[in-house]
């Protein structure tokens, strides 16, 4: 029989993949030639479903049944309980974290129902190495419309539609366009920024694995709208995968002539090159990476002049991000209207995050603009692990800031993430609990810009540098109330004057910590108290004296003797030469050593 | 491969290989579609389950109804294997027992095509069969 009856849809994102969905493909295929069924189910290898923490996933069709953490040894099971006799294997399904209940059909479990995919609407759904699949989703016919319009249409339509940048900024996009459309040039650029570099997002990566000719289609368009006749993609070395599926994707996109002279047999002729990076965060900003290509050092340079002006090689470029692009095919297709419908009042559309940190469901998701952190953090994310308290969300990585309780319910989009003091950024969003120490991540974030600065500008490289000075002599128990004072000063001045969008942005993990935890910095300076527990040396290991029964157990293993106590009596511990190792807290048998 | 020359060539060839992913686009909207679901414990198969199934798929497919065709586990209705349960869109769900071949064509035309009541029917005392 030609006709499949059901899809095996399995995983094929880096964070799956990791932990072999080709070995999984393999012994599905395997187990239905085994019973003959091959000719009846269908198994596809897909982009990331977004749940990667609980992967590999393998999902059947039509029944929306969605296994978790499969194994190869696990599908022949699979196959002979689910395919063959309609019985699901209990113990591959996800697991509501409130009830302990198996949910089976993915439209049930509340990481995605609250989802609308857009920029992720292919990922996860179709087998990203063949473009056939693309096509049978409406693929390149948003290009094939866009080339019997003119490019005045088609970007006002992009106005129309309230698109802004993903890669961080929130430029709208169809001014952009605009703007690079009407500069005057003999050759223009058009460029996709994969340099994705804040840590912990990895929306583009998914997006460039699971849907890459979504984002070449885009180019495309932008190319015919601006003007442009080639593309680049600036994308990381790290992304080995991303890389591989890109270049199978343009290969068959030229071979079916969507790419290349004469495209759909219009006159417009474009192609796409691709172009690596190593990685530094900084030649992810849109000049130091124009400067990157051309082969200089990834440093940024002032703007004005933009990129739409004068970018790659001195020629009109327009730059724009991977998830930005994703969104522009379905604009086209679907129109303004219908785009413009979705999201808040300036945010239109959807954000794709890369939820983590101490929450129950882990993962990618794609939600509208304007939804509420409580939604994201409860509903989709299943609400804080171990049923620990909720402390505070980071969002936007090293450039955005920390919001608490009182943001809960505010909606997330560009406007009020900054009217809160953070950003949007990239889309990275970090959930912490009441073991996290506010100032110990502000410090981290630091660390990270202290790193990455390219050191061009003085107040990035000197001034970021300072700030972490003082981070560390308060999480160290040695700072002072005018401590506090200079890091919010400093943090000003580092903001209003450093040359590029690092520099300037570098600040707000501090002085967002510093507005919504100011108490937890002043225990840290006044009392040498970390509420958290994780600035080390603010730790006090005692001996409370009711509780010890002078068994000497401690004594004898602390390793510096800061240990002092009769047998049978209580015993103390000298705060000099205690080095907080944790030792005595073990080997106390009566629980009578806390922290403090 | 050869190259595509117009809007007209892609949109044709779209047409062609919608059909392959047909199936994949149909469950993600399962509630705007008929949605069948078939018994198939040991005595479903034992007695035809797998069958009616084949025959529902073919048969939906080329009357062009648009259906998600399931199967599931023991729908705890032995003593009428094979069992099937149809959900047409915005209804409550309907079980039917002994279903053969030819009670299924009978479904088809009667029920999912005109709404129109067919015999078999298995009074309902009990939520949706599984799937929370
Ligand atoms: C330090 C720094 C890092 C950046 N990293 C990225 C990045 O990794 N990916 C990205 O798309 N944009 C990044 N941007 C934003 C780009 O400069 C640029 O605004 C963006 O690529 C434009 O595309 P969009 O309008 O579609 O967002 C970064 C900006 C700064 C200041
Ligand atoms: S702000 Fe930092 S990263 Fe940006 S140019 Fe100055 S030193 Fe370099
Ligand atoms: S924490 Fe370590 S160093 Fe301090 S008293 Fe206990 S065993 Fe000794
Ligand atoms: S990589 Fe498999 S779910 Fe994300």
């Amino acid at each position: 029989m030609a006709k499949y009856n059901q899809h095996l849809l399995v995983c094929g994102g880096t964070g799956c993949r990791a932990s072999q969905s080709d070995a999984i493909v393999e012994s599905l295929n395997r187990a239905l030639a085994e019973r003959s069924l091959d000719g009846e189910v269908k198994v596809v290898m897909t982009g990331c479903f977004g749940f990667c923490e609980k992967g590999p996933i393998v999902k059947v069709l039509p029944d929306n049944t969605f296994y978790t953490q499969v194994t190869p040894a696990d599908c022949d099971e699979i196959v002979a309980e689910h395919i063959y006799k309609g019985r699901k294997v209990n113990r591959l399904l996800y697991t509501n974290p409130e009830n302990q209940e198996h949910v089976s059909d993915s439209k049930h479990m509340g990481f995605y129902r609250k989802q609308i995919r857009i920029a992720l609407r292919n990922c996860g759904f179709i087998d990203p190495e063949n473009i056939d699949e693309y096509i049978a989703r409406d693929g390149y016919a948003a290009l094939g419309k866009v080339l019997s319009s003119t490019p005045e249409q088609v970007v006002n339509d992009l106005i129309k539609s309230g698109l802004r940048g993903r890669g961080g900024g929130g430029f709208p996009t169809g001014l952009k366009w605009q703007i690079t459309s009407k500069v005057k040039a003999d050759q223009k650029y058009v460029v996709c920024n994969a340099d994705e570099g804040d840590p912990g997002a990895f929306m583009d990566r998914s997006i460039l694995e699971g849907d890459p000719h979504s984002v070449i289609e885009a180019m495309a368009i932008n190319g015919f709208c601006t003007g442009a006749s080639k593309g680049l993609i600036y994308i990381r070395a790290e992304y080995p995968l991303a890389i591989a599926r890109l270049k199978v994707a343009l290969s068959q996109a030229r071979e079916y002539g969507l790419l290349g002279e004469n495209i759909l047999g219009s006159d417009f002729s474009f192609d796409i090159e691709m172009r690596y990076g190593a990685g530094a965060f900084v030649c992810g900003e849109e000049t130091a990476l124009i400067h990157s290509m051309e082969g200089h050092r990834g440093e940024p340079t002032f703007k004005p002049p933009f990129p739409s002006e004068s970018g790659y090689l001195g020629k009109p470029t327009n730059v724009n991000n991977v998830e930005t692009y994703a969104n522009i095919p379905v604009i086209i297709l679907k129109g303004p209207e219908w785009f413009a419908s979705i999201g808040s009042e300036k945010s239109k559309g959807t954000k794709v995050f890369a939820l983590a940190g101490k929450i129950n469901n882990v993962g990618l998701i794609e939600v509208p603009m304007g939804t509420t952190l409580r939604e994201v953090i409860y509903e989709i994310g299943g609400g804080i692990k171990d049923g620990k308290q909720f402390k505070a969300v980071q969002t936007g990585g090293p450039s955005g800031g920390c919001l608490t309780t009182k943001h809960l319910d505010t909606p997330i989009d560009y406007d009020n993430l900054i009217a809160a003091g953070s950003m949007m950024g990239s889309g990275g969003m970090i959930v912490m609990d009441e073991d996290d120490c506010m100032v110990a991540i502000a410090k981290f974030y630091l660390e990270f810009t202290v790193e990455e600065s390219c050191g061009k500008c003085s107040p990035c490289r000197i001034g970021n540098k300072r700030l972490h000075e003082i981070l560390t002599k308060i999480t160290n128990g040695e700072g002072t109330m005018e401590d506090l004072d200079n890091l919010r000063n400093l943090g000003q001045v580092i903001k209003d004057t450093a040359l590029c969008g690092l520099g300037q942005t570098s600040p707000n993990p501090v002085l967002s910590t510093l507005d919504n935890f100011w108490d937890e910095y002043v225990e840290h300076v006044t009392e040498k108290k970390c509420r958290a527990g994780v600035c080390k040396s603010m730790l006090r290991y005692v001996i409370e004296p009711d509780a010890c029964v002078g068994c000497t157990a401690c004594a004898r293993n602390c390793p510096v003797n800061a240990i002092s106590g009769e047998r049978k009596k209580a015993h103390e511990i000298n705060q000099d030469i205690c080095i907080k190792c944790g030792a005595c807290v073990e080997k106390c048998k009566f629980n009578a050593i806390f922290v403090r | 491969m050869t190259k595509i020359k117009s809007l007209a060539d892609l949109r044709k060839i779209k047409e062609d290989l919608q059909e392959k992913i047909r199936l994949r686009e149909n469950a993600d909207q399962p509630e705007k579609l008929v949605q069948i679901k078939v018994g198939m414990a040991t005595s479903g198969i034992a007695s035809g389950a797998k069958e009616v199934m084949n025959f529902l798929i073919e048969e939906l497919e080329k009357r062009n109804v648009e259906a998600v065709v399931t199967q599931t586990g023991d729908m705890g209705y032995c003593f009428a294997e094979p069992t099937i349960e149809v959900i047409l869109p915005g209804q409550e769900p309907v079980v039917f027992g002994n279903v053969n071949v030819k009670k299924a064509d009978e479904i088809i035309e009667k029920y999912i095509k005109n709404g129109e009541l067919v015999d078999g029917i298995i009074p309902r005392n009990y939520e949706t069969i599984d799937n929370k």
